[in-house]
């Protein structure tokens, strides 16, 4: 595949990995956070882990759109899927994300018509092709995915589409990243930054971290040679006392954004006020709701949701799983109460999520040997 | 030691030194795993159907109990010499590139049989048909059975047909039954692996179910790709010419793919598998739909291809043979059968790392067989 083999180059890797291991300091440990799921999933897939010195420790952060859902929202999305004549559509893996009676997946085979979508505009063209019914968007995710369905909504508007409704639980990445730095159990020397978030809000916004909290932080791309030259710069910037916000991923991420993808979720969107996170609380300003010139597709208004904090299960340690503070398999429940077929908790279900991702791909121990 | 060298020797050891503790938690998730698995959902979701742990719940936790089933496999052997399966198929939509719901329903069972070591001899065939189905594509799915039939030189026996209202068959549902004779040649047992033994593709992944992922015009995607559908007691006849008993086990990697028959054998063996990532042949516009929608193409189904054990002395002539039948030209030596971790399949991946292959969680596909 063009365009993707080149950055999966297993020689060009094994290069990395030496620089790598000649760039740190014997008897130093380093502590990374990987702030994107789609790099906890790329480390894991890869076995990027396999190439690290010992002494470099990936520490896995908040980045998983799925993740982050708490309970309670799932729950108000079931309660509008069982609205009579209602289509819910969402992606994937939002099916098996358990609320606090079942997942979306079980409330479909209890009789609610849920859908699973790829993208926002197919959720669209299913409401255009049933106009008798009503169709509602679970959407979630970061930057990265709310400017489609951003644009899924002015489409809508612009062809007076009438049957089609958005429950937004879109998220923005800064502000969890501040909870974390301001949380006083981490300690981390760095950041590797979001890929695709920075494609739309750019690296600038990044720049707090270095300049208030001193942490160098390379937003990188998600193929494995991406990830391993972002730990090199972190690691040179570290060695050579820098502190800065770097980008490796130049062949997306404009350092200042995308302008037209701001513009229109500026446009369609509103900061909440303050937002609930799996496992992190209520963070402030960190949600996005449908801005007033929109009200007329939000679900939230169109449905009478139960709107209750459901607190999460006594066992699940998502939170500190979400925050770095433990790994996955120091979780209680991790692997035996909890597995992906099973999950408790969120990072066990998304193949972004932390938890899930060493299931799936790390759960082995690496000391025996493969004979 | 330059750097290189003690990279190598990271990428051996794997990198770093597993603590105690996260290896007895390890440990103790292993021996959950390990357990039979018990049937405990309150309904049958899609992921039932999906051919990853749900279907092994359902199976091994349910059914598999109650009629005192103790080996499973493609096929049963009954009476020391004869093989019987049966499969149904609701695949949508009933027309694919490279294939139909008929020829299907003919392959899937003559290859049942096949993985069994049977020749295939008759088909028993039942079709439950919707209200309102156009009498052509009807008579065009009959002719699909009898060409199939004819091409994997097995009769059609016996049947039954049923139609049911509108809106319950999506056209229509087929069901095969079918009977072989166990090949004088064939050694073959799911148990049998041994450490060092080497694994077999009969050729590229992941066809037939992104041809039909594809067919249902979700994606958009450009790219067409047929379906693999084919009968393989051909490649299965030339295996047992090749290695005759050193062919320890067949398995056709239909729902879950790959990995998931994989993952079915190490268990039941109890042994360990590594699969180099790179040897496994993948059609290029497969690998590309796979990456765009996040899927890995040893997950998704075949149709026409198989996964063989060989003992190491025999893998050679074995895969030659192979790539002497027709359908077989890409077929590669992917793995090898390996001792410690015990149930587990490991990948060698292309970049170098190494990581669990594990068995599929939920229901990513629609329909496809």
């Amino acid at each position: 595949m063009r365009f993707v083999d080149e950055f999966r180059d297993a020689e060009l890797g094994r290069a990395l990995a030496g620089e790598i291991l000649a760039a740190v300091e014997p008897g130093r440990h380093y502590k990374l956070m990987e702030v994107c799921g789609g790099h906890t999933h790329s480390i894991y897939k890869y076995g990027i882990d396999d190439l690290l010195p010992a002494n470099v420790e990936l520490v896995h952060g908040p980045g998983c759109p799925v993740c982050v859902i708490p309970m309670g929202r799932v729950d108000d999305g079931i309660a509008i899927a069982h609205e009579p004549g209602v289509i819910f559509t969402c992606f994937g893996d939002m099916l098996r994300i358990p609320g606090s009676d079942g997942s979306l997946q079980d409330a479909k085979a209890r009789g609610a018509d849920v859908r699973m979508v790829y993208s926002p505009l197919d959720a669209l063209r299913i409401a255009k092709a049933n106009e008798d019914r009503e169709v509602v968007f679970f959407a979630i995710g970061f930057e990265t995915t709310a400017p489609s369905t951003a644009l899924t909504l002015k489409r809508a508007k612009a062809e007076g589409v009438r049957n089609f409704f958005v429950m937004s639980n879109h998220v923005t990445i800064v502000p969890p990243l501040r909870a974390l730095l301001d949380s006083p159990d981490l300690r981390l020397d760095g950041f590797i930054g979001p890929g695709h978030v920075s494609t739309v809000v750019g690296a600038r916004p990044f720049e707090f971290i270095p300049a208030r909290y001193g942490k160098p932080l390379v937003v990188a791309g998600f193929e494995p040679l991406d990830v391993l030259q972002a730990v090199r710069m972190i690691l040179a910037q570290l060695a050579e006392g820098r502190c800065e916000v770097e980008n490796q991923y130049t062949r997306v991420v404009p350092y200042e954004g995308n302008r037209r993808a701001l513009e229109v979720l500026a446009e369609v969107f509103a900061l909440r006020p303050h937002f609930e996170w799996r496992g992190m609380g209520f963070i402030s300003q960190s949600g996005l709701k449908l801005s007033g010139a929109y009200a007329d597709f939000d679900a939230e208004l169109r449905y009478a949701v139960p709107g209750v904090r459901v607190a999460d299960p006594k066992a699940c340690q998502c939170g500190e799983v979400l925050k770095g503070v433990i790994k996955p398999w120091e979780c209680k429940v991790f692997g035996t109460a909890c597995t992906p077929e099973r999950p408790i908790g969120t990072c066990m279900v998304s193949s972004e999520g932390a938890c899930a991702a060493y299931y799936n791909f790390g759960r082995f121990a690496r000391e025996r040997e493969v004979v | 030691m330059s750097n290189v060298d003690r990279t190598s020797e990271l990428a051996r050891t794997g990198g770093r030194n597993t603590s105690s503790r996260e290896q007895r938690i390890l440990g103790i998730i292993e021996t959950a795993r390990a357990k039979r698995s018990r049937f405990r959902d309150e309904r049958i979701t899609m992921a039932h159907g999906a051919g990853g742990k749900a279907t092994q719940t359902l199976i091994e936790g349910l059914l598999a109990p109650a009629f005192g089933m103790e080996e499973l496999a493609d096929a049963a052997i009954v009476d020391g010499g004869l093989a019987l399966t049966t499969d149904s198929f609701v695949v949508r939509p009933l027309r694919f590139p490279g294939g139909s719901i008929g020829e299907l329903a003919v392959n899937g069972t003559v290859n049942d049989l096949a993985m069994a070591g049977a020749r295939p001899l008759a088909l028993a065939l039942s079709l439950i048909l919707e209200e309102g189905l156009a009498a052509e594509e009807l008579k065009a799915e009959v002719d699909a059975i009898a060409r199939a039939a004819d091409e994997a030189r097995v009769r059609i026996v016996a049947g039954d047909t049923k139609v049911v209202e509108r809106g319950h068959a999506d056209g229509m549902y087929v069901c095969t039954t079918g009977l072989g004779l166990i090949d004088a040649r064939a050694q073959l047992s799911p148990v049998g692996l041994r450490p060092g033994d080497r694994i077999l593709l009969s050729g590229r992944v992941g066809d037939h179910g992104t041809a039909i992922m594809l067919a249902r015009g979700e994606f958009e995607l450009g790219a067409t790709i047929e379906s693999d559908t084919r009968s393989l007691w051909p490649a299965v006849d030339a295996l047992l010419d090749a290695a005759g008993p050193q062919l320890r086990c067949l398995r056709d990697p239909t729902r879950g793919g790959v990995a998931s028959v994989l993952n079915e054998l190490a268990r039941a063996s109890g042994v360990a598998m590594i699969v180099r990532e790179r040897d496994v042949p993948v059609h290029p516009a497969v690998a590309g739909a796979a990456e765009l929608l996040g899927i890995d193409p040893m997950y998704v189904a075949n149709e026409g291809k198989l996964v063989a054990f060989l003992a190491p002395e025999a893998a050679g002539a074995a895969l030659a043979a192979l790539c002497a039948v027709p359908g077989g030209e890409d077929a590669a030596e992917i793995g090898e059968v390996r001792t410690e971790p015990p149930g587990m399949v490991l990948v060698e991946t292309a970049f170098g790392g190494r990581r669990v292959m594990d068995q599929l969680v939920g229901d990513p596909l629609p329909r496809i067989c």
